[in-house]
């Protein structure tokens, strides 16, 4: 028990939470906040607008797996916060979010920069306080911590009404956090993993799709010993891309709208389907009912409510994505049906081949052979984020990821602009790890002004810029849907980008050929101020393969 | 096949529980046919009757996304043949000719209700029962004039020991 003040306990709280660092703006509302700040010992990243807050906050949660914490005043602070928050809610990111709301004697008077905090984070976050007095703040934070990390991970909110943050009381702060409503276990439940695991026994032609939900729970050993065990291909989710080295000879790289060739045929081949950590999306499944419509579906997931969501799952095993792997492995009996399962990964191996194959020759200066180049400049623990549209897809397609929690980017909401921040948190969880945003131009110009934040907090990371001047995602569906109508895609003039990263007191260089590339790349990994690198390339490429929106993944566009 | 679900959930009793849960309804495209919500044994618990209507699956949905929510203690359907459900409607009456009030009093005994007001051109019915029995009785007396409805929804409970527990929240939801 000690008398301070509520903002005080807070910033106290936080460090108890073992927070060394938080992403934010001051405003009206948090002013007792920030004046406490300075006291705390805890570094404090200064944004240039809130979304970029959050996506810091974000990137540094999905790169180190601790929760990442962000500050921001009340009504348009908040406001401003929203898209960050809704994006870690969709990517089970775990962000602590603490805004500053108006004196409780003002909630409701529609006063200055008031805002209904709590209304409008109730449907985009895992919960969400509004501590109404100094005193219950502790708690409240050991509380969202405790819920935002555990289970399946996502943001929670702490809205502060500013005399709460003023306050002084008798502060006393919890060791133990107990929530009735809310007992995450994981523990799976042995019956369903019996089940799963004899269809996985019987299975002639097996494969395994993992999410996100093996990158949270860091499940990607036991994914990687279950896979060999099975000999099951294995193919990810974009949210899951890495979560099993792509280069493991089982990898199949993504599956879906923009999935590789080989992962969207095996996987309507498969006859057995252990489906872990996912929450089958349409991106994933592309049509639902043309989706693994003759095998038999596993769907392991923490969370039961996506069990079931999408599509009925044959077997359902609610738990942890380690522990169901684990038990998974420890059930299955192996079958001597070795000669058919070796074919079925045949089968794979030579559908990689022949992909691979076909791209090999590539001498134009375009998206793919871009991607793979810097794949072989780049160290394999290399942090890469990504913008939003086609960087982001060929990203998915041609940069091949290898460790966790090393390709980071925005995979259920879809922000432009959530890369280049998310690229600033990263850093900061692992400064000594090289980390690169591969861009668009137009997501990059949506929070380019993190460059000041990169600059002056001395956050050195790379921005590589697929610049083509459009926003070349609608561009490409204008091409595919619209009869090539363009219709407000064509962003004409953007700024010089190395004129743009100077100014800002960054560097910045263009490219035009591999050499290029590769020469601006190492100088930029060496060097100890942000780097971009703007890379022109033509406003008619396209993401290939493409399955159309609606379609199964079996009807796939531009396979080569 | 759609059909009729009752839902009972044990929740935090605390501002912003009922805009939580209303919100998930909202945002996920489940329709409420009645919803009825009061203290419970324990001034920090209230209990939520709700109805909705729709096939297994969508019911299986709307538990599974309740039992996500963190003020949700608890929640589970109840079986309809094993659980005792009543709702309470106010009815106002217009009193048009003098015979209409004894004619009212006797539907209300009939259907075991009671008046509660009466004043000389209108009288208030409280009739407590199932829907069914609230909507014979409405139709009955709509020859009358009906001024005004107030009905609580359903409220329900499960026949026997069978209970909703505040202890167990069913592990490993999240």
């Amino acid at each position: 028990m000690a008398e301070m003040s509520g903002a005080k306990a807070l910033l106290e709280s936080l460090k108890r939470e073992k927070v060394n660092v938080v992403f934010g703006i001051p405003g009206g509302a948090n002013l007792p906040i920030y004046d406490a700040l300075i006291d705390s010992g805890i570094r404090h990243i200064l944004c240039r607008h809130e979304q970029s807050a959050a996506h810091m906050a974000d990137g540094f949660a999905r790169a180190s797996g601790m929760a990442g914490v962000c500050f921001a005043t009340s009504g348009p602070g908040t406001t401003n916060l929203v898209t960050g928050i809704a994006n870690a809610q969709m990517d089970s990111s775990p962000v602590v979010a603490i805004t500053g709301q108006v004196a409780t004697s003002f909630i409701g008077k529609d006063a200055f920069q008031e805002t209904d905090t709590m209304g409008i984070t109730t449907p985009i976050t895992k919960y969400n306080f509004q501590p109404r007095n100094a005193n219950e703040i502790p708690i409240v934070v050991k509380k969202a911590f405790y819920i935002a990390t555990t289970g399946r991970p996502g943001p929670v909110v702490i809205d502060i009404p500013k005399d709460v943050q003023n306050q002084e009381a008798e502060i006393d702060f919890p060791k133990k956090v107990d929530i009735r409503g809310y007992k995450p276990n994981g523990e799976p439940e042995m019956e369903g993993v019996k089940n799963g695991a004899k269809l996985l026994a019987d299975a002639d032609r097996p494969m395994i799709l993992a999410g996100g939900g093996i990158k949270a729970s860091q499940a990607h050993q036991s994914l990687q010993r279950l896979a060999e065990f099975l000999n099951a291909p294995v193919a990810t989710t974009f949210m899951g891309k890495g979560c099993i080295p792509e280069d493991h000879p089982l990898s199949l790289g993504i599956v879906g709208m923009h999935g590789t060739p080989e992962a969207n045929t095996l996987i309507l081949e498969a006859d057995v389907l252990l489906a872990i950590g996912v929450r089958l999306s349409d991106r994933t499944t592309g049509n639902i009912d043309e989706f693994c419509s003759n095998a038999k579906i596993i769907h392991a997931d923490i969370d039961a409510a996506e069990v079931g969501k999408n599509r009925i799952a044959d077997v359902s095993i609610i738990g942890d994505a380690n522990k169901t792997l684990n038990k998974l492995a420890a059930s299955v009996v192996r079958k001597v049906q070795k000669g058919k399962k070796d074919e079925w990964v045949k089968r794979a191996e030579q559908l990689k081949n022949e992909r691979e194959i076909s791209e090999s020759g590539d001498t134009a200066f375009a998206p793919r052979l871009i991607l793979k180049t810097l794949r072989k400049l780049l160290p394999r623990n290399t942090i890469v984020t990504t913008e939003v549209g086609q960087n982001q897809m060929w990203a998915g397609l041609f940069f091949k990821s290898y460790l966790p929690r090393t390709f980071i980017s925005s995979g259920g909401l879809g922000t432009m602009g959530f890369g280049f921040p998310a690229s600033l948190g990263a850093k900061i969880a692992k400064p000594s790890v090289p980390v690169v945003d591969i861009a668009g131009d137009g997501s990059f110009m949506m929070t380019e002004n993190s460059l000041g934040t990169s600059v002056v907090e001395k956050i050195p990371v790379t921005v590589v810029v697929l610049n083509n001047s459009m926003l070349g995602m609608p561009a490409q569906w204008q091409r595919f849907f619209y009869n090539r109508r363009y219709s407000a895609v064509d962003l004409k003039r953007i700024p010089d980008l190395v004129k743009l990263a100077s100014s800002y007191g960054a560097q910045g260089v263009r490219v035009s050929s591999v050499e290029e590339l590769e020469h601006a790349v190492k100088t930029a990994l060496k060097s100890d101020v942000t780097t971009v690198i703007d890379v022109p390339i033509s406003p008619e490429e396209d993401v290939l393969p493409m399955v159309s929106p609606g379609n199964g993944l079996s009807s796939t566009m531009g396979v080569t | 096949m759609e059909r009729s679900f009752i839902i009972s959930a044990i929740v935090e009793h605390k501002p912003g529980v009922l805009h939580k849960i209303a919100n998930m309804f909202s945002r996920r495209g489940f329709n409420i046919d009645s919803l009825s919500v009061g203290e419970t044994v324990g001034p920090d618990l209230a209990r939520m009757t709700i109805t909705i209507k729709g096939d297994e699956a969508t019911a299986q949905q709307v538990i599974k996304q309740l039992a996500k929510l963190i003020d949700v203690i608890n929640v589970g359907t109840l079986d309809p043949d094993r659980t005792v459900q009543r709702e309470l409607a106010l009815i106002k009456l217009k009193i048009g000719k003098p015979e209409d009030r004894s004619m009212i009093m006797d539907y209300t005994n009939i259907f075991r209700g009671r008046i509660i007001d009466v004043s000389t051109d209108s009288v208030v019915v409280e009739i407590t029962g199932t829907p069914d029995k609230m909507n014979a009785f409405i139709s009955l007396s709509a020859s009358f004039g009906i001024l005004e409805i107030a009905r609580t929804g359903i409220t329900a409970l499960s026949r026997g020991m069978g209970s909703i527990q505040i202890e167990n929240k069913s592990e490993g939801i999240w």
